[in-house]
């Protein structure tokens, strides 16, 4: 690209300055970023610690180490803060806000404050959650009415505590879609963006216009519990259905919120470790926008059993099969990228084909829950959560790792011990599988989700899941913890540990505050590897 | 009968479920294998063969003709997905005539049972073989499923509407009936059991509860749903055959295709008797005044599924 010389670099970078004023008011965005990172994180541990609590109770088929109503709030607590406190912000806040900017060759976001302001919003949102635990939640992150318009928990309080979470969500959105627009380094066209930056762009419309939704719903939800007004309480004249569909107007779009700012890592990654340009490119970007489009037409597939009429259901069931064909697009353009490259597998890589691999089983077990027939067997059963594992899990937490490990020397400057990471990387990859695939075939063989207990014939399959989790939590702690020695000890990592071409590799590691002391001049695309001489397609 | 096996469908309905199910498998397959085989074949034949320098590789970055076709590839093959999915699903919501109907209430955490003669049960639905039966489904207080694993169906009962769900089984058993949409504490535990019977054994167990006489106090629902109708006025505007009057004709309504004001159309099934109850002005009859008062307090649910089951009898 533009800079073939490394800047020289001034040792610590943007770390330079030390003391908790220089991160509480700061308005670089990459330290905005890690302070995102280490919130985010440390709630994807606490979300964990409840999912392991869950697999416990769940070696038993009858009640054993907790009450039924404890298991109900350990699987609102896992769900709640796995989804709003770690897998909707971790990617887009997090490394989005670190590498948004540094791609596109910028100095910062376009409004520096505002990015500080929906942290500290973000904060304010969490805070106001934990709160919540005075009076547990017992309804599961969907909060369907007209059950959490009843319950004795502080569903008013938690849904504030989101309303504030999606606001700072909006803030941030807002941010990158302007800062994607106005801030791109002279000669960076669209056609030259990283394709992570595509992923973002999109992500960041979803964002700002379903986000509001969810927060007027739960705006709503509190009226309801507070003062009485009838929205969702059919004892009261209201229509518990209609709760289900503004939720999921909301929740179905923010999946592609989760799962898009992860594919544009694989499509950063890939092409690094192939040697090879990225095949496709228009097709990758403009698909991340047809997801985008599609996510918003596709809610009521979650209500197919929710008495709509068989009409709506096609046309839900018609359109929700048409978010299959520009993610399918996405797999094969990834798949035909390797395709005489120059492959290497270092953990960035691993993580980046498990993504492939992990996000197929998710995205084929896709239609059976699109179809209508198979969705009305297979709904709220233990089909469903594997599913869902498989993308949000399988896609998107493995999309992050890979991030990570990708990202991790030019964030902090250190290199992490690569055998502990492709060690750590085979028991996250087996542990995974066997945790999740084994709830295939329990909610085929019927069982349905949030179950504290469960008929004897289920305990196989979830025996088996519960061991795959062990595996899976030893094989992610291991990750964090060679992270934490990198971190500590790690010896120092080059500007451009794995020679990719996209400008943040064209700084120092870690790079200094507002990134580059001149602004680059791009003259090509961020994936010009290989040879030209080669034949061209 | 335990079904321990996945694919031990109960009816005809359910083995179209499989069959669909086994279609998706096969096709996801598919896709599985090619995409995942080229993943691992490309992974192993073009790893970097030397330690320190990399393989040539040439700077292909894209191919048109491939992009085509797998756009179109895939679209073609949701589209049938889809179809078949849509199809199996509107042969298991067409209502077949001739159902056994039982009335089925949940709330936390129980299922009500309610047959039309007016026997009551608990968690325990028994219905002949071979015969299509029909669930009418509500709820008192939360939103609940009603989920039979072995007919491969399930609906939600949700309060203030009316859903049905039904299926036909073909050999007598007990199956197993699940709630599936999270309702509390004891969600896990709000299980009920279908029990079919063959013909014989059904009817001999209906003929033991008349003889018992276990169910003195509970007139039939149609019964009930005429003395209802005639004590809440309901006659007084809408007549059973013979001449117009204010409202609608009963005789003949249910199932009948109703032409609405503003050119719709509805089907009088149990929701739209329901809601013109209690909700008369939502979907006025086309040619009949929105005079009619709502019977919403007046009329307990009891009373007024009493009152659409009557005029289920008005043939």
């Amino acid at each position: 690209m533009a800079q073939a010389a490394e800047e020289p670099g001034s040792g610590r970078g943007y770390l330079a300055e030390s003391g908790w004023r220089s991160w509480a008011y700061t308005m670089d965005h990459k330290r905005i970023g890690v302070m995102y990172l280490y919130t985010t994180i440390a709630f994807f541990f606490i979300g964990g610690i409840f999912a392991l609590l869950l697999r416990l109770e769940l070696l038993s088929p009858q009640a054993k180490y907790f009450s039924d109503h404890t298991y109900n709030i350990f699987f609102t607590l896992h769900g709640s803060m796995m989804i709003f406190l770690f897998i909707i912000p971790a990617i887009p806040s997090g490394l989005g806000n670190f590498f948004i900017p540094m791609h596109i060759g910028a100095r910062d976001v376009a409004f520096p404050r505002i990015n500080l302001a929906s942290y500290w919003v973000f904060v304010a949102g969490f805070l106001v959650v934990i709160a919540s635990l005075v009076s547990p939640m017992d309804t599961g992150w969907t909060f369907y009415t007209p059950y959490s318009a009843k319950t004795g928990a502080a569903v008013a309080t938690l849904s504030f505590g989101i309303f504030l979470l999606g606001m700072s969500s909006i803030l941030t959105g807002l941010n990158f879609i302007v800062t994607i627009h106005k801030l791109r380094a002279p000669g960076m066209t669209w056609h030259r963006l990283p394709l992570f930056i595509w992923g973002m762009y999109s992500t960041s419309i979803i964002q700002v216009v379903a986000t509001p939704v969810v927060g007027v719903t739960f705006l709503l939800l509190a009226m309801e519990r507070l003062l009485g007004v009838a929205f969702f309480d059919p004892a009261k004249g209201g229509d518990p259905v209609l709760f289900q569909h503004f939720f999921w107007f909301y929740s179905h779009p923010v999946v592609y919120v989760m799962i898009l700012p992860a594919m544009g890592i694989i499509s950063e990654v890939i092409p690094v470790f192939s040697r090879k340009p990225i095949f496709g490119y228009k097709a990758i970007a403009y698909s991340s926008l047809a997801i985008a489009f599609l996510g918003f037409l596709v809610w009521g597939h979650h209500m197919f059993t929710s008495g709509m009429s068989p009409l709506a259901n096609a046309i839900f069931s018609f359109l929700t099969f048409f978010v299959a064909v520009p993610t399918a697009v996405k797999v094969f353009n990834w798949i035909a990228t390797l395709y005489k490259g120059s492959i290497t597998f270092e953990s960035p890589m691993l993580y980046a084909l498990t993504f492939i691999f992990l996000f197929a089983v998710g995205g084929l077990t896709g239609p059976f829950l699109g179809a209508l027939a198979t969705d009305v067997q297979l709904h709220d059963t233990y089909f469903v959560v594997a599913h869902f594992h498989y993308t949000m899990m399988g896609g998107t937490v493995m999309g992050f790792f890979a991030g990570l490990h990708y990202w991790f020397p030019k964030m902090t400057g250190k290199m992490v011990n690569e055998k502990i990471a492709r060690i750590s990387w085979a028991l996250v990859f087996v542990g995974f599988n066997v945790a999740f695939f084994t709830m295939f075939i329990a909610g085929v063989k019927g069982m349905p989700r949030r179950y504290a207990e469960y008929l004897p014939k289920f305990q196989v399959e979830n025996v088996i899941s519960t061991v795959g989790a062990a595996i899976l939590a030893v094989g992610i702690g291991m990750m964090f913890w060679n992270f934490l020695q990198g971190l500590r000890k790690g010896p120092p990592a080059p500007g451009n540990p794995w020679r990719a071409l996209s400008l943040e590799w064209q700084t120092p590691s870690p790079p200094d505050t507002e990134n580059f002391h001149e602004i680059p001049v791009v003259t090509d695309w961020p994936y010009a590897y290989g040879t030209p001489k080669g034949p061209a397609a | 009968m335990d079904n321990v096996l996945a694919f031990g469908a109960a009816s005809a309905q359910a083995a179209r479920v499989d069959a669909l199910f086994v279609m998706i498998t096969v096709i996801g397959g598919f896709f599985f294998f090619l995409t995942q085989g080229m993943l691992i074949y490309f992974a192993v034949r073009y790893r970097r063969r030397l330690p320190d320098r990399d393989n040539e590789t040439p700077r292909i970055t894209g191919n048109h003709l491939l992009e085509f076709f797998w756009v179109l590839i895939p679209s073609i093959v949701v589209v049938a997905i889809f179809y078949y999915g849509w199809r199996v699903y509107t042969e298991q919501r067409i209502p077949v005539g001739g159902a056994t109907e039982v009335y089925v209430n949940a709330r936390q955490w129980l299922y009500e049972i309610k047959y039309p003669d007016g026997r009551t049960a608990i968690n325990e639905i028994r219905v002949p073989a071979g015969r299509p039966v029909k669930f009418i489904l509500s709820a008192s207080d939360v939103i609940h499923g009603f989920y039979l694993p072995d007919f491969r169906v399930k609906m939600d009962m949700i309060p203030g509407r009316v859903t049905t769900l039904w299926v036909e089984p073909d050999r007598p058993g007990r199956y197993q009936i699940f709630c599936t949409v999270y309702c509390g504490t004891g969600h896990s535990n709000m299980l009920a059991q279908l029990v079919v019977m063959s013909p014989d054994a059904y009817a001999e167990w209906s003929a033991r509860h008349e003889e018992a006489g276990e169910e003195k106090e509970h007139e039939p629902l149609a019964v009930r749903g005429a003395r209802v109708a005639k004590n809440a006025g309901c006659l007084n505007c809408h007549p059973i055959g013979g001449a117009a009057k204010v409202g609608p004709d009963w005789k003949g309504l249910f199932g009948s295709n109703v032409p609405l004001e503003g050119g719709a159309s509805a089907t009088a099934d149990e929701e739209y008797l329901r809601e013109s109850i209690v909700d008369p002005g939502a979907r006025i009859v086309k040619g009949f005044p929105n005079v009619m008062p709502t019977y919403k307090t007046t009329l307990s649910k009891e009373d007024v599924d009493a009152v659409v089951e009557y005029i289920k009898t008005l043939k």
